[in-house]
């Protein structure tokens, strides 16, 4: 982790930094080309489920909610590192952000976007999703704001406006360097994105105490974001789900997903774009400590959840969990697995933190972990509720299998033309903290080597 | 628009130790409601369309078994749990204790099904088709629901049209007796009776002051308006 000999000129870390943003080569349309056919393959689902109807998905009685409800919430989980640790490190000052928070911005932003495709897609009648939107129509007729769903339609907009914005406005100052770099035809997109960005010190003063107020407001609606996904299932009958612990149990696991999600980006983002100089050990050591102690809040949660529901022995609440254990054993066990033991041992140490292989192998199966997690929490809950009768089960079919496919296809897709368009990694914030170490480094006697203290 | 304020709220009686279990009303009900039949595969999978079921349990140990039968229509719950859930108001509250569904508002969500204790709303996974002939016996008083839409047991809300026509006409209110859903008039055994909870004359109202009454959990305080009798240990054993 040696600063020593860089030779920091702005114009070479500006061409390191935007390297990404060079003409496509035959590799990345190759690789923009097989997310684009994932995609398809996914809208011929989609197509074939609009035309024959829910028919075609596993969903039956009782189990209503499948794959789509369970892709929702694991999406809008992923969504919440982004913008929220953004957020969070830009107000606690924490500099080692700096690198990060464009691509975990980004992030939240396409995540959020694909999550709130699954409540269209996962409608009977997704033609007339428009119900749902309060707008003043000739019926008279406004949709039911006691309803969590509307809550949700509220909130998931809400969300991706904020963080639409929160990550433009991030990005003027360095969309005004692509400008001064590019030419032609790419200027003038530029120019108009940038806003007439100049740097004056008037816009600077504005920009920071803009993106600080941002930063404030966005953090009270991520939590209510996911806090209402919770209350989609904590406020119904159905046992299993109606449970105070679920809107702070959801949050905690959306961070959780969240901050897995951002190192496994950071991970791949520094390799692909060969960005080691920028993304140091000590940025992946900082956030792995972050996702040790949400995991521990996460294993917390589940415990208190599950141990007073063993504890309390209530017969219907027993049903579906010993449905869960006899049905979902394997599952079960990889979530805890994925969730509890590996990342909260592992992470515990300094040299796991700093390993990329490793860390890559730890995050991966957290989500995966956490993927599994959603869907414990729809499925077996539904399909042993109060009627003996009426329970059944659930095995998705392969249209829902191929949309949920096609959503993660969907999501690199979006990321990676986001990396190729725009600067994925956040130029002036870095390119400020960087000479600011140089001027410490000619002021102090000692090489300073910190990059934690700037301020 | 004025509600209409008749002061009648709905409810039936089911009492269980007259029922048989001939699924005559389940029958009944499919008939009068223009409700698509359901194959084999359907009812394996879980789609199977019926507003009305008779759920059957055994009780005992083999020789000594027993069955029991239990119909499970929509109850009608006074504090219904599907009603604020739906974000378009496709569930709602009549004025006469009803739990009414717009199936033109229906967007499918599919909310109020997994929000229904007693698991009785059916959803429309696909476009609804008849064999030859039956097509040709549908209802004209009730709509054909299209996919994509929740449905349920509606009291047979067109039947209680009718008779508050009838009534309307002759100036009078609905007499007790008067209104029958197509189950209760059709139930051999005579286990389902319907009527005005809110007429203490009513026969439904008196049968709900029977001390075998009991409603279906009750504990979640979803106040439904069908009333299950059950005598309490003086049957002959099985």
């Amino acid at each position: 982790m040696s600063t020593q000999d860089k030779p920091y000129s702005a114009a070479r870390m500006n061409d390191a930094m935007l390297s990404s943003m060079q003409p496509p080569t035959i590799r990345w349309f190759l690789l923009a080309f097989i997310l684009g056919a994932i995609v398809a393959v996914g809208l011929y689902a989609f197509t074939v489920q609009l035309t024959t109807g829910m028919v075609v998905t596993g969903i039956n009685r009782p189990v209503m909610w499948g794959l789509y409800i369970i892709s929702f919430v694991f999406w809008v989980g992923l969504s919440h590192s982004g913008t929220m640790v953004s957020a969070i490190l830009r107000l606690s000052q924490a500099s080692w952000r700096r690198p990060i928070l464009r691509g975990a911005e980004a992030m939240t932003v396409f995540s959020i976007a694909v999550a709130g495709l699954f409540p269209l897609i996962h409608l009977g009648r997704n033609w007339i999703f428009y119900y749902l939107i309060p707008y003043p129509s000739q019926y008279g007729l406004w949709p039911n704001f006691r309803s969590p769903l509307l809550f949700d339609m509220v909130a998931i907009n809400t969300y991706i406006i904020g963080s639409g914005i929160f990550l433009y406005i991030g990005m003027l100052p360095d969309l005004a360097v692509v400008r001064d770099r590019s030419s032609g035809f790419r200027k003038q997109i530029y120019s108009l994105l940038a806003l007439g960005w100049r740097g004056t010190a008037e816009q600077w003063r504005v920009f920071s105490r803009g993106s600080t107020l941002l930063a404030c407001l966005i953090i009270p609606v991520a939590v209510s974001v996911h806090s209402i996904v919770a209350w989609d299932f904590a406020v119904t009958l159905v046992p299993g789900w109606h449970s105070t612990i679920f809107a702070p149990y959801f949050v905690i696991g959306a961070i959780t997903s969240g901050v897995a999600a951002v190192i496994t980006l950071m991970i791949v983002i520094r390799k692909v774009f060969k960005l080691e100089e920028f993304l140091l050990p000590l940025h992946f050591d900082n956030m792995s400590k972050l996702l040790l102690a949400v995991c521990l809040l996460w294993s917390y949660f589940y415990f208190a959840e599950v141990f007073t529901t063993w504890y309390g022995h209530k017969p219907i609440e027993w049903e579906w969990f010993s449905y869960m254990h006899d049905h979902y054993g394997i599952a079960l066990f990889i979530m805890i697995l994925g969730n509890t033991i590996v990342p909260i041992i592992g992470l515990c140490f300094r040299s796991v933190r700093r390993s990329m292989p490793a860390l890559l192998v730890i995050t991966l199966l957290v989500n995966v972990a956490m993927f599994i997690e959603r869907f414990l929490i729809v499925v077996p809950s539904l399909s042993h509720k109060n009627i003996p009768f009426a329970w059944g089960s659930y095995t998705p079919s392969w249209v829902e299998l191929a949309i949920a496919l096609a959503a993660f296809a969907l999501f690199f897709l979006l990321y990676t033309l986001f990396a190729k368009f725009f600067p994925i990694l956040a130029v002036t914030d870095v390119r400020e903290q960087e000479e600011a170490l140089i001027g410490q480094q000619r002021l102090g006697r000692t090489q300073v080597e910190t990059l934690v203290n700037e301020e | 628009m004025k509600t209409e304020e008749s002061g009648i709220r709905w409810g039936m009686v089911i009492d269980l130790d007259r029922c048989t279990g001939c699924g005559a009303c389940v029958t009944a009900c499919q008939v009068e409601n223009n409700i698509p039949l359901t194959d084999r595969q359907g009812f394996a999978e879980g789609r199977n369309l019926q507003w009305l079921r008779i759920e059957r349990y055994w009780e005992g140990e083999f020789p000594h078994v027993r069955a029991r039968f239990l119909p499970m229509l929509c109850q009608h719950c006074d504090d219904a749990p599907c009603e604020p859930v739906c974000p378009v108001y496709a569930s709602y509250h009549t004025a006469e204790g009803l739990n009414g569904q717009v199936y033109n508002r229906c967007v499918g969500t599919r909310y109020c099904a997994n929000n229904c204790p007693y698991a009785v709303r059916v959803f429309n996974f696909s476009e609804p088709s008849w064999p030859q002939p039956l097509e040709q016996q549908l209802s004209p008083d009730v709509t054909v629901r299209s996919r994509g839409v929740m449905e349920k047991c509606s009291f047979c809300i067109q039947r209680i049209r009718r008779g508050k026509e009838a009534a309307k006409l002759e100036d009078r209110k609905v007499r007790d007796g008067e209104v029958h859903p197509a189950c209760a008039q059709t139930c051999p055994p005579g286990a389902m009776v319907f009527g005005d909870l809110n007429d203490p004359d009513s026969l439904v109202s008196r049968m709900a002051r029977s001390p075998r009454r009991f409603r279906l959990f009750e504990d979640l305080g979803t106040e439904p308006s069908v009333i299950y009798l059950k005598g309490g240990g003086h049957e002959h054993p099985g």
